[in-house]
């Protein structure tokens, strides 16, 4: 019979020191949905191609699904439930993805918002192009990237003081 | 949840040793991009892993005394991609290891891990084999190091022999010192995708900008494991600066390459990729170069 391994995995999520017992075997995603309910995590492919359990480990972007839990200890890991303000406010980011229509089904849509939130923190103004590579990490199969590129783009230059284009 | 009989997390490189001598069926697993997705497709299901990946001993780019340009194997392709010592000596490194799979696989992605799972269509490993890298391996009798070219045994094979784990990547002043270079990704598309067929050229040119005295080309996906094309190399050397050079060095190429049909491409259209890919690649290193055709 198989004995289950675990490890104690200490990190920091969104803000809060947490410490829980993983099986070896977990994913990131496992870890973050299952024993932390941040459901804005999604099980997509679950082989890192369309990035929607995308989260930000120590400031980048990794897609959690293809991440063992227990490399997370001692590292500072930030989902979607992050954004949310005190009453649960929208972060500026997440409300352009509704103003720009970026959502559909909605499934594609926390993982984008967090390479967004990469992006944006980085505090660079990126052409078009250069958006779209640094997207090009996620599938999205309703909206055709358009109103995406349009919400991180507005949000970048709105943050950086930047005219945006109506 | 994946189906690992078993984890080793090693605290250090000797760790790593021990780990893999006491558990010679286990996997080494750096960043996970291919062994946890090999994992899941059920080909490594069931197996035991020593992980390395926190070993951040392995990570970052050096320049060494003697010029040479040391890679941590478990840099991931991002910081590759943002390290200035790259940026300054071999830009085409970063360059081409920017368009290994998206955003985030860049950044879990470890260059130690592209080249140890002996893949021919590595970004990574054309623009090594290019640049005359060293791997260099760390094991129970020490270090060895190891010409890329020899580290290839064939399709997914390394010369990694028991309880060995490859440490870094070397690249002598000699082998950048003066050249300029080049990195094609042929695919189908521009992210999340696996190269149909990659080339990487770098040349370095004479004083006046018009002859050729250094050549240098390796493909990804051209043969069963990443490869230099010697004959192409040999056919520019000492030539000038030219078109009928260049179409002479895509030519050449031919000779050197063993594509094979796969469900991505034919072997026809790859090597017409040879060719085309080797021409373009070259006429941009010399342009680099401050070379004009």
């Amino acid at each position: 019979m198989h004995e289950t391994q675990y490890k104690l995995v200490r990190c920091t999520i969104n803000g809060k020191k947490t410490e829980t017992m993983v099986d070896v075997r977990a994913s990131l995603t496992d870890m973050l949905r299952n024993d932390y309910r941040l459901t804005s995590v999604k099980k997509g492919c679950e082989v890192g191609e369309c990035g929607a359990c995308n989260v930000l480990i120590d400031g980048e972007c990794f897609n959690s699904c293809i991440y063992l839990a227990v490399w997370a200890d001692g590292k500072e890991i930030r989902t979607l439930e992050s954004l949310l303000g005190p009453n649960g406010e929208l972060s500026d980011i997440q409300q352009a993805f509704i103003d720009e229509t970026a959502i559909q089904c909605g499934f594609c849509t926390p993982g984008f918002i967090m390479t967004a939130v990469e992006i944006l923190e980085s505090g660079k103004l990126y052409t078009r192009d250069e958006l779209r590579k640094l997207l090009s990490g996620h599938l999205c199969r309703c909206t055709g990237y358009e109103n995406i590129l349009n919400a991180v783009e507005k949000t970048m230059k709105r943050r950086l003081g930047v005219a945006v284009e109506k | 949840m994946y189906d690992i009989k078993a984890l080793y997390e090693a605290k250090s490189v000797p760790d790593a040793i021990e780990l893999l001598l006491a558990h010679p069926q286990a996997r080494i697993i750096a960043g996970g991009s291919d062994v946890l997705v090999q994992m899941r497709e059920g080909k490594l299901a069931g197996s035991e892993l020593v992980s390395i990946y926190g070993l951040d001993e392995l990570r970052g780019i050096k320049l060494e005394d003697d010029g040479t340009i040391r890679i941590g194997s478990l840099t991931s392709f991002s910081h590759i991609t943002k390290n200035r010592i790259i940026q300054q000596y071999i830009n085409v490194l970063g360059e081409a290891v920017d368009m290994v799979g998206g955003p985030q696989i860049r950044n879990i992605g470890t260059i130690g891990g592209n080249t140890c799972n002996g893949v021919t269509s590595a970004d990574s490993a054309s623009t090594l084999f290019a640049w005359d890298a060293v791997i260099e391996i760390t094991g129970p009798d020490g270090v060895r190091l190891v010409p890329i070219q020899e580290f290839y045994i064939k399709a997914g094979v390394v010369d990694l022999r028991p309880g060995e784990l490859q440490t870094a990547i070397l690249i002598r002043q000699d082998s950048y010192a003066g050249y300029q270079g080049h990195y094609i990704k042929y695919a189908m598309r521009n992210a999340m995708d696996i190269a149909t067929t990659g080339c990487s050229v770098n040349v370095k040119l004479s004083p006046d900008k018009t002859t050729i005295l250094d050549a240098r080309i390796a493909y990804g996906v051209a043969g069963p494991v990443p490869m230099r094309a010697h004959s192409a190399e040999s056919a520019v050397r000492g030539c000038a600066v030219s078109e009928e050079t260049v179409d002479a060095f895509g030519k050449a190429a031919l000779n050197d390459v063993n594509p094979r049909t796969s469900w991505r491409a034919s072997r026809e259209f790859r090597l017409q990729l040879v060719e085309e890919l080797a021409k373009r690649a070259l006429a941009e290193s010399i342009r680099l170069s401050g070379g004009t055709i």
